[in-house]
């Protein structure tokens, strides 16, 4: 049942008059990393956003059509949004941890669901951390202030938040823009090694990213999908004109 | 940075499996001149049949190694030593292609002779095949090996396969000069010895290759025969 696989059917989503994702149908295979690519605009990240509903958080947006995860359609009326976003944990562009301790940030959203026991809690807190491959460099100041690492240490941090109450799918948006190429490649590092426990799926504009970290890749473009496949296919002989023209760099 | 990340690990991976494929069909390729040579030796119809019945396989899998590396320089946008590793690979999985298909041509020859009694003993012929294979076999070695020195020493043995089939052109030539009703008795063999010819032709090659593989280097033929 956990495998992380995620059945997306005749999805459309409109902010107001605005159409932005036009009845995708999809499956992202479970504990793979999928990345999605497409121009500007052309609907990855309201795609992802539409995967633990922070659509919800946009007042005139409509989302129809299924997502199944585990069996259950997640944009059900009764679905329970918290909960759902424990199993779907989110990471953005730009690192945003709380400013509090490394050991806190962490350490949240265990607390919240009543985790309480130190010893417990270190655990959890460790465990989440080398996951996030960032045990090594902060384990000597865990209470040091979050916003006292590194952009990129800060954004394992949030991986490593997410990682602490154990998701099925982690979500990533444009995780490395604001990071350097060193950072960037420990980011990639930690990717590639996430998908034997996890769902990743990765909105990227960097084409060489998810040439070389992800599994499958789908290609979105004016809010339809046009192609999806496995990553070696896409790039190397996608079967749309307009999926080969646009990681060949002729538009977008 | 001792430690590898990720990417580069998983690019080591997916070169070695490149390899992996290669060497495969390396194996292949000479199995199928080995009983290519053999069958016309042995007379051996039978084998003969085998080995064409195997380039099937061969022509898979030489067309898996080029995938694989497209997929990988699509991938990873390889540079240098990583790079002259792939297109390497590409450029001797065409070669070994081309030998399985002269083993193939030569078994097609013992099969055209069929039972036919030769026109001399072969003496000659097997001479060559030795010395094609041997080639065939040390370029892969060097390039298992990874050894520039032995990879030369292919390249400088060509002259020698050449030398080789120059004179039983000559003999051949001489007993279809002497007796017409010889020649259709005498061309099948020059074939094969032309095929031969051509397998030290690729042999060296993959030697080539992997000189400029290792070092970077481009050999060049003083005397190109083609």
């Amino acid at each position: 049942m956990d495998t992380g696989k995620i059945e997306i059917a005749s999805l459309s989503c409109a902010f107001g008059s605005r159409q932005v994702l036009h009845d995708i149908t999809l499956t992202l295979a479970g504990r793979c990393v999928t990345a999605i690519i497409g121009p500007s605009g052309s609907g990855k990240s309201t795609l992802l956003r539409c995967l633990n509903r922070m659509t919800d958080l946009v007042p005139d947006a409509r989302v129809s059509g299924k997502i199944i995860l585990d069996g259950t359609d997640i944009l059900r009326r009764e679905q329970d949004v918290v909960q759902l976003r424990q199993k779907v944990g989110m990471v953005f562009q730009k690192p945003n941890p709380f400013p509090r301790s490394v050991y806190d940030n962490v350490a949240y959203g265990p607390r919240i669901r009543g985790l309480r026991r130190r010893r417990e809690l270190d655990r959890v807190v460790e465990e989440a951390l080398r996951g996030a491959a960032l045990w090594e460099e902060v384990r000597d100041r865990l209470h040091a202030p979050a916003l006292s690492l590194s952009g990129g240490q800060q954004q394992r941090l949030c991986i490593a938040r997410c990682l602490a109450v154990r998701p099925q799918v982690l979500l990533m948006d444009e995780p490395c823009s604001a990071l350097d190429p060193a950072a960037t490649a420990k980011i990639e590092d930690l990717i590639t090694g996430l998908r034997r426990e996890l769902t990743v799926v990765l909105v990227t504009h960097n084409l060489q990213q998810a040439a070389r970290v992800s599994d499958h890749t789908v290609f979105l473009l004016d809010g339809e999908l046009v192609e999806a496949g496995e990553t070696a296919t896409i790039f190397t002989r996608a079967r749309d004109p307009r999926t080969d023209a646009y990681v060949t760099g002729r538009f977008g | 940075m001792n430690r590898e990340n990720m990417p580069r690990r998983a690019l080591n991976a997916a070169q070695q499996e490149l390899y992996e494929g290669l060497l495969a069909l390396a194996g292949q390729a000479e199995k199928m001149l080995h009983s290519a040579v053999e069958a016309l030796k042995a007379r051996d119809l039978d084998m003969a049949q085998a080995v064409i019945a195997a380039d099937d396989a061969v022509d898979r899998n030489t067309l898996a190694v080029e995938e694989a590396a497209e997929t990988l320089i699509a991938r990873y946008q390889p540079v240098a030593s990583d790079l002259r590793r792939i297109v390497t690979a590409m450029r001797i999985a065409r070669d070994l292609e081309r030998i399985a298909d002269l083993g193939v041509n030569i078994a097609r020859v013992t099969l055209d002779m069929g039972t036919e009694p030769l026109l001399k003993p072969l003496i000659d012929i097997p001479r060559m095949a030795v010395l094609a294979q041997e080639m065939v076999r040390d370029s892969l070695t060097s390039l298992i090996e990874e050894r520039a020195e032995k990879a030369q020493e292919v390249h400088r043995r060509d002259d020698e396969i050449d030398a080789l089939y120059m004179q039983i052109f000559r003999e051949l030539l001489s007993f279809m000069i002497e007796d017409p009703r010889t020649i259709r008795r005498a061309i099948p063999l020059l074939f094969v010895a032309r095929h031969l010819e051509r397998v030290g032709d690729h042999a060296t090659n993959i030697a080539e290759a992997v000189v400029y593989l290792l070092t970077g280097q481009r050999l060049t033929k003083q005397d190109p025969k083609r």
